[in-house]
């Protein structure tokens, strides 16, 4: 085929897919307007059947519940897999007589400045605290395990920014983070089958919902839910970071 | 439970309409989106892929998804630049 009719070709297709994108933008809500049924049911009905304000952390802790057993299993694999191959490359280096000293950029690692030590030990506290906050108030609150998770991986990082890695490595060993991440990951499930063994259906709220609405221990099955997705959620970052890192070897000297 | 749907379910409304500052992070977030495409500098393009997800944090929290944007500000602009520089230092260690 001639360029000539390669482009003719293109510029037909291209013509089509602005029209299919275009009759597409046409038919879209304008902004700022929700057509449907859902939202303002979900709105209207939560507080009373959940006992739970954070009405997001509700939708998906027990509304869709399964859904998000699904998405937890994502990052569970995911961190799996990354650990599990870079194992593997991680022998061959070594069986291939690569020092452990060596660092990833070929030279040894530039000291970390007192600057960068002294900010990450100010906000390793804090970013904890926040973290376990975020993850201890999904039902009350705009949070949830997911984010909480992430915010307490943050802080561990922060410990290896501003120490090193061996101290990164003593605070994380692997096999304690898989287990963590594994615990994670099964305890959300179990949540579900717990329901189940009662009668009720899979992730059913069958725990008391305690009262008032809105308060921390009330809302069953929904904080706990957050709390087993944020131990996934931490572990499986720290997993992730700690396996990259151990891959780089950016193993940072202490002077 | 039909009748009830009916009975919450209210006529499509405008719930609010554009404001000054959603168009300006709307603006930066479609900008932004180019810049990082057209950085040609590996590093150059993870720290402005961490700055991009700020601006997707901002924009988020304007439209009053605060969850949303705590998810973006924790992944978008920490943890997924973290791992690419990580990335990019093996990387790098590799080739020579």
């Amino acid at each position: 085929m001639n360029p000539a009719a390669r482009r003719w070709i293109f510029l037909v297709a291209a013509a089509a897919m602005l029209a299919f994108y275009v009759w597409g933008l046409a038919g879209l809500p304008a902004f700022g307007h929700y057509r449907g049924p859902y939202g303002y049911l979900v709105d209207h009905i939560t507080i009373h059947q959940t006992h739970a304000t954070g009405v997001v952390s509700a939708v998906n802790f027990f509304y869709r519940g399964f859904d998000t057993v699904g998405e937890e299993f994502i990052l569970f694999i995911a961190a799996v897999g990354v650990a599990t191959v870079l194992r593997a490359l991680r022998d061959e280096s070594e069986n291939g007589g690569r020092g452990a000293d060596e660092s990833g950029s070929g030279r040894g690692a530039a000291p970390t400045s007192e600057t960068v030590r002294t900010v990450a030990l100010v906000y390793t506290g804090p970013v904890l605290v926040m973290g376990w906050f975020l993850t201890t108030h999904a039902q009350t609150d705009p949070s949830g395990g997911f984010q909480g998770g992430v915010v307490m991986a943050t802080a561990i990082v922060l410990v290896y920014l501003g120490g090193e890695f061996l101290v990164f490595r003593r605070l994380s060993p692997v096999d304690v983070t898989e287990t963590v991440e594994s615990l994670g990951a099964g305890g959300f499930v179990m949540v579900g089958v717990g329901a189940l063994a009662t009668g009720a259906s899979y992730l059913a709220d069958v725990l008391p919902l305690g009262s008032p609405a809105g308060a921390v221990d009330a809302s069953g099955t929904i904080a706990l839910i957050s709390f087993f997705v944020g131990v996934e959620v931490v572990a499986a970052f720290v997993l992730v970071v700690n396996e990259l890192l151990e891959q780089t070897l950016v193993i940072r000297s202490r002077s | 439970m039909i009748l009830a749907i009916h009975a919450v379910v209210r006529p499509p409304a405008p719930l609010w309409s554009m404001t000054l500052l959603e168009v300006v992070l709307l603006t930066l977030v479609g900008a932004g989106a180019a810049v990082v495409v057209s950085a040609r500098h590996p590093v150059r393009q993870i720290v402005l892929l961490g700055m991009y997800g700020t601006v997707l944090t901002l924009l988020f929290f304007s439209l009053q998804a605060p969850d949303v944007a705590l998810s973006e500000l924790c992944v978008g602009a920490v943890v997924l630049p973290l791992l690419l520089v990580v990335g990019l230092a093996k990387v790098k260690g590799k080739q020579q």
